[in-house]
């Protein structure tokens, strides 16, 4: 934008005040930072945690292979449950009633059923249906058929079960970043001859994601944590490599010690990513482009 | 005598039980400006919305073009129709909306050459001339790769014109354009709607600029309570109303 020059200010009759204190502000602080203290000292000198196998196990080859996987089974989920749940979203906000039935019906089944539950479904499969049949339903005619524990291994299994269930939640978020754009985006696109699926895609998907992206960086959070729950169907992440090994050397606490650091350490990492994204879907609005429009006062 | 561009034939809208547009008829001819006037909840831009669909009507007929809008006539049978032919016929309808509606995620440039580009299938650097010319006729060339938040009312609303004429229509549609505008931006996009009408463009103008309409009007409309009272050029609507409502009307905003 071509700014005019600006002639030079006169800050002579400023206002000079001393600044409002807060004192109250330090005497948290500084309560905080004594517990936080005690705590990490607890922790520190506790005779029953031994830190040189914290350490050593640390930087343990299994542990590290184990991490790749959940990081692994995170991305992979993510990226299906967030396909997933726009096709659901744009659904439940179809004029079609079979199509919003149907969105509805999966988004309640997957919400309504806890987790653990759905991920030892999935990975017992090959008990209730031993086999996968490729047939004409209701008669003898079958074409081909596969043993389910070898089409579904645990691994599969647990992709599923965590992708289809954080597609019923993600669906939810994604429906409500639809909601969130103006209204008169759809008419002006309509105006200009846009078809709805073209309008969906290149006018209200990009400015839904800048509502969208935030409570998606929480589910990929609470899905980086939730791999952990494959260990009940034996996948060979984090959490599961972790116990393993603790159940041969009994080092419970160590190992846990040892997952959670790591947990915490991809959680933070996975923040970068958010924010960048966070930036590329605010262009074009105040709040996002401008940055720091909150002002920060002083402790 | 020059084609019909509009032919409005007692359209009918209702909303529940509540009648909002209560046998509109009208014609423009190619090339005509129709201002249409008239209180808040008149029924105005509701109709303007049926023109080019953004509303189904429930009684009358609506052709642009000579073609009946958004439905096929079989016989006497109507069909609706689908929603990709119902987009095509809205391609040759330009729309200005009161509240600009400009695609907040893009840049002017990108907002003028989204649809030539992925509806009409212009390829990039045609479109980016198009889009420069039209940036340039609304008077706004420094402003190409500014997003709309960081433009004016009025720059929003003229890259909005520019917009809607990007899809080369045969009719523009302009619904409260200036209504949203502080006072002193007005005057840029009524030039710009000014030396539209003068370059031919066929026009109907949703308004409270009774000055514009004086101007640049063939046809002056009153609608009130979802009537036509009064019609005909802006002398005989404007100066010398026949009906106690358009004068009842006037004497409040003029």
């Amino acid at each position: 934008m071509a700014v005019a020059p600006q002639p030079q200010t006169d800050n002579s009759d400023d206002v000079v005040a001393v600044p409002l204190r807060h004192p109250w502000r330090w005497v948290f602080g500084i309560i905080v930072t004594v517990l936080l203290a005690a705590f990490i000292w607890a922790l520190v000198s506790a005779d029953s945690i031994q830190h040189d196998i914290v350490f050593r196990f640390l930087f343990d080859s299994r542990i590290l292979i184990g991490m790749l996987v959940t990081l692994g089974i995170t991305v992979l989920c993510m990226f299906i449950a967030t396909v997933l749940a726009t096709l659901l979203a744009i659904m439940k906000l179809s004029p079609n009633p079979l199509l919003r039935w149907i969105s509805t019906g999966f988004i309640e089944f997957f919400r309504g059923t806890p987790l653990l539950l759905q991920i030892v479904f999935w990975g017992y499969l090959g008990i209730i249906f031993p086999n996968i049949v490729l047939g004409i339903p209701y008669t003898d005619v079958i074409f081909q058929s596969w043993p389910t524990s070898q089409v579904i291994p645990a691994l599969l299994a647990g992709v599923i079960a965590l992708s289809l269930n954080e597609a019923a939640y993600s669906a939810e978020i994604v429906r409500a970043g639809i909601l969130a754009v103006d209204s008169g985006q759809v008419e002006a696109a309509k105006s200009l001859g846009m078809s709805g699926g073209y309008t969906m895609r290149r006018i209200i998907l990009p400015q839904a994601m800048r509502v969208i992206i935030p409570p998606l960086g929480n589910e990929f959070i609470g899905m980086l944590k939730n791999t952990s729950l494959l260990q009940v169907i034996a996948v060979t992440e984090l959490y599961t490599v972790a116990s393993k090994i603790s159940s041969a050397n009994l080092a419970q606490i160590e190992l846990l010690v040892v997952s959670g650091f790591w947990y915490l350490v991809m959680t933070t990492v996975l923040g970068f990513p958010q924010r960048a994204l966070e930036r590329k879907y605010g262009k074009g609005f105040v709040a996002a482009a401008g940055g720091k429009l909150l002002k920060v006062s002083r402790l | 005598m020059a084609e019909l561009m509009v032919d409005a034939r007692s359209v009918r809208k209702r909303y529940g039980s509540n009648e909002v547009l209560k046998g509109i008829s009208l014609t423009v001819t190619q090339g005509e400006v129709l201002c249409i006037i008239g209180p808040s909840g008149s029924g105005k831009s509701t109709f303007l919305r049926c023109l080019n669909h953004l509303e189904s009507i429930n009684g009358g007929r609506i052709y642009v073009n000579s073609e009946l809008m958004g439905y096929r006539e079989v016989g006497s049978v109507l069909h609706e129709m689908k929603p990709s032919e119902i987009a095509r016929q809205r391609m040759s309808i330009g729309m200005v909306f009161q509240r600009f509606n400009l695609f907040p995620h893009l840049t002017a440039l990108q907002n003028i050459i989204e649809a030539p580009i992925g509806v009409a299938g212009m390829n990039q650097d045609d479109a980016r001339n198009l889009g420069l010319d039209l940036l340039k006729q609304v008077g706004l060339s420094d402003k190409a790769d500014l997003y709309p938040f960081m433009l004016s009312g009025g720059q929003q609303q003229r890259v909005a014109i520019a917009r809607a004429l990007a899809m080369k229509p045969k009719l523009m549609l302009f619904d409260e354009p200036t209504s949203a505008l502080d006072p002193e931006l007005v005057g840029d996009v009524l030039d710009v709607m000014k030396s539209l009408a003068k370059a031919g463009m066929t026009m109907i103008v949703v308004t409270h600029e009774m000055g514009f309409a004086r101007e640049v009007a063939d046809q002056v409309v009153f609608i009130d309570n979802g009537q036509i009272v009064e019609m005909g050029t802006p002398k005989q609507v404007l100066d010398n109303p026949q009906e106690e409502r358009t004068k009842a009307f006037l004497n409040k905003v003029l």
